[in-house]
């Protein structure tokens, strides 16, 4: 209840931000908006089935090129194109499916990691229709017959979209399904014999994971203005997953404020070329060691002793496994 | 009601089980007994569906279900309490009752959950904390209890007395004869025989994947080779003694 009171008051302010922000504030947060999305879509398939992707910029591309064709052949509203962008890049998810049903951890990992690459660099290749290298131009969006020129509505528009996927995650993970996903990643077997199919709920995880993910590339893709298939590459995947590595993966809080600060470090950090992947491999390494919790976690930890998630076990499984240690 | 003919499964190239051939009757517990490594597990597994035999058919109820996704087993009736508990950790106590009647819906849902936690009044406080903060013995009345929110009519448990106190031991037999009574039918792979011979009706020993013995259960205990590898009784002996220690199992 208290979780919702402030739920409440964080959209209000951000709401009445407008009323104040500079036009580039307005616009980190939209940026910062997208990346929620996006890291709440992880969240669900790596924090609670435990999943783990290094690929799902490629969810990201498919998503934010699919919204910009949509809008700009078939000259649809925003809010018919960025579902069905979501839709689109939701089906592809599906195609993960194959390799993990077969494999877990670390080797789903790579599994997924060579989708990702494939994707980013299937992209420029077809430049009739992405527009190769260059990229593209994305038509501004439409939204009850007027075309968002302007960050206020844009940062609006944004907004609304996360606080409607926000709460989709919030009550899917609260409802039989989210504790399928959790009975998945936490012992696969005793779900099995308590009659939970892994295909159909691994296929769930990532139909919904490349759902949101589609939706936050579609999102993005508005309200940059122009993309281009460097932006989608693995080192994306690698800050996806820093995202919700470093807020607690397995709860929605976290992945909201590992999203929300990484989207901001990186305006911090400006002017000090390379320093920014040093950070993200110190942090991967210090939270599996050290909090294996994230940020959020840590907090609960304070607040809600005997709630706390840890690290999903595949995930521990796979950072061992890089690390070339066990804890 | 479940009737295993010539079951052959394997581990990799281990052959875990060979020509495994026995039933269970409508009502009935059946204990598989065995060492380490005689295959008891797998047996469980195959049975749930969880491995997938070689050869040889698995029938409940005269349908084939050795084909059967583990889940369309459940549907079944078939509901197995895993080895080493596997309760969800971060799921409370409650939530991993209700994982265990997945399938179902509704207010007959709400109603057999009170009546676990009837069964298993321990529980009963404990309902909102998570699973893997439990003690063992409250862990082991979950994974029951969870298993019970299926409503099977056939009940597979791995070893449920692994890592309990010989207290919480005797308590565990009592209700598995109690839920025996119930109707329940149960596949019971221990390695307590002298306790799971007192509550099941009928017995198999499992050596190396294969069934080197079978038979009522009072039969069995008076066979030489059970008494001197499981229930630690030298031939000449007259009563065992006490709790059935395992330590006179294996050679």
């Amino acid at each position: 209840m208290r979780g919702v009171l402030f739920a409440l008051l964080l959209v209000g302010l951000l709401a009445a931000v407008p009323l104040w922000a500079k036009t580039y504030d307005l616009y980190l947060l939209s940026l910062a908006a997208a990346n929620v999305i996006a890291a709440v879509g992880l969240a669900l398939l790596t924090g609670f089935t435990g999943q783990l992707s290094i690929g799902n910029a490629g969810f990201l591309a498919i998503g934010a090129y699919g919204a910009a064709l949509i809008v700009k052949h078939l000259g649809v509203e925003f809010w018919v194109a960025i579902p069905l962008a979501g839709l689109l890049s939701g089906l592809t998810g599906f195609l993960l499916l194959i390799p993990a049903l077969r494999l877990t951890a670390i080797y789903l990992a790579i599994a997924t990691l060579a989708f990702g690459t494939a994707v980013s660099e299937a992209l420029p290749r077809w430049a009739s229709v992405t527009g190769g290298y260059q990229g593209m131009r994305v038509p501004p969006a439409r939204f009850l017959g007027l075309n968002v020129q302007n960050d206020v509505a844009m940062f609006y528009l944004a907004l609304a979209v996360t606080v409607v996927m926000v709460l989709l995650a919030r009550n899917l993970i609260r409802s039989r399904v989210g504790r399928a996903f959790i009975a998945i990643r936490d012992k696969p077997a005793a779900a099995q014999a308590c009659g939970v199919s892994l295909t159909r709920y691994k296929a769930l995880a990532f139909f919904l994971s490349a759902l949101f993910t589609g939706i936050a590339g579609g999102l993005y893709a508005h309200v940059v203005g122009y993309i281009s298939p460097s932006e989608f590459g693995l080192g994306k995947s690698i800050n996806l997953f820093v995202m919700i590595a470093l807020g607690g993966m397995a709860s929605l809080p976290g992945p909201v404020l590992g999203a929300v600060f990484l989207t901001y470090l990186p305006h911090w950090l400006s002017g000090i070329r390379g320093l920014q992947d040093v950070l993200y491999g110190a942090a991967l390494i210090g939270i599996v060691v050290f909090m294996p919790y994230g940020a959020w976690g840590f907090v609960r930890k304070w607040t809600a002793p005997d709630k706390v998630a840890r690290l999903p076990r595949p995930v521990r499984a796979a950072a061992e496994f890089v690390l070339g240690r066990t804890r | 009601m479940l009737a295993c003919e010539g079951v052959n499964a394997f581990y990799g190239p281990i052959h875990a089980l060979k020509d495994v051939t026995f039933a269970v009757e409508r009502g009935t517990i059946v204990a598989v007994l065995g060492a380490n490594g005689a295959g008891k597990t797998t047996l469980m597994n195959t049975i749930s569906g969880l491995v997938r035999p070689r050869s040889g058919a698995i029938h409940l109820d005269g349908r084939r279900i050795d084909r059967l996704a583990p889940e369309r087993i459940v549907r079944l009736g078939v509901t197995q309490v895993p080895e080493g508990r596997q309760l969800f950790p971060d799921l409370t106590v409650a939530e991993n009752l209700r994982m265990g009647a997945y399938l179902r819906r509704g207010a007959a849902v709400r109603q057999d959950l009170a009546a676990v936690l009837e069964r298993f009044p321990a529980l009963k406080d404990r309902t909102r904390q998570l699973a893997g903060t439990l003690s063992g013995g409250e862990q082991q009345m979950l994974a029951i209890g969870r298993a019970l929110m299926a409503r099977p009519r056939l009940l597979l448990l791995d070893e449920p007395s692994l890592g309990l106190s010989p207290i919480l031991v005797r308590q565990l037999f009592r209700t598995l004869g109690e839920l025996g009574r119930e109707g329940i039918s149960m596949v019971l792979a221990e390695q307590n025989a002298y306790l799971s011979l007192e509550v099941a009706q009928m017995g198999i020993v499992l050596e190396t994947g294969r069934v080197a013995l079978q038979g009522p259960s009072p039969e069995l205990r008076q066979t030489d080779r059970v008494r001197q590898l499981y229930l630690g009784v030298r031939s000449g002996d007259v009563s065992p003694q006490g709790g059935g220690a395992p330590g006179g199992k294996g050679t």
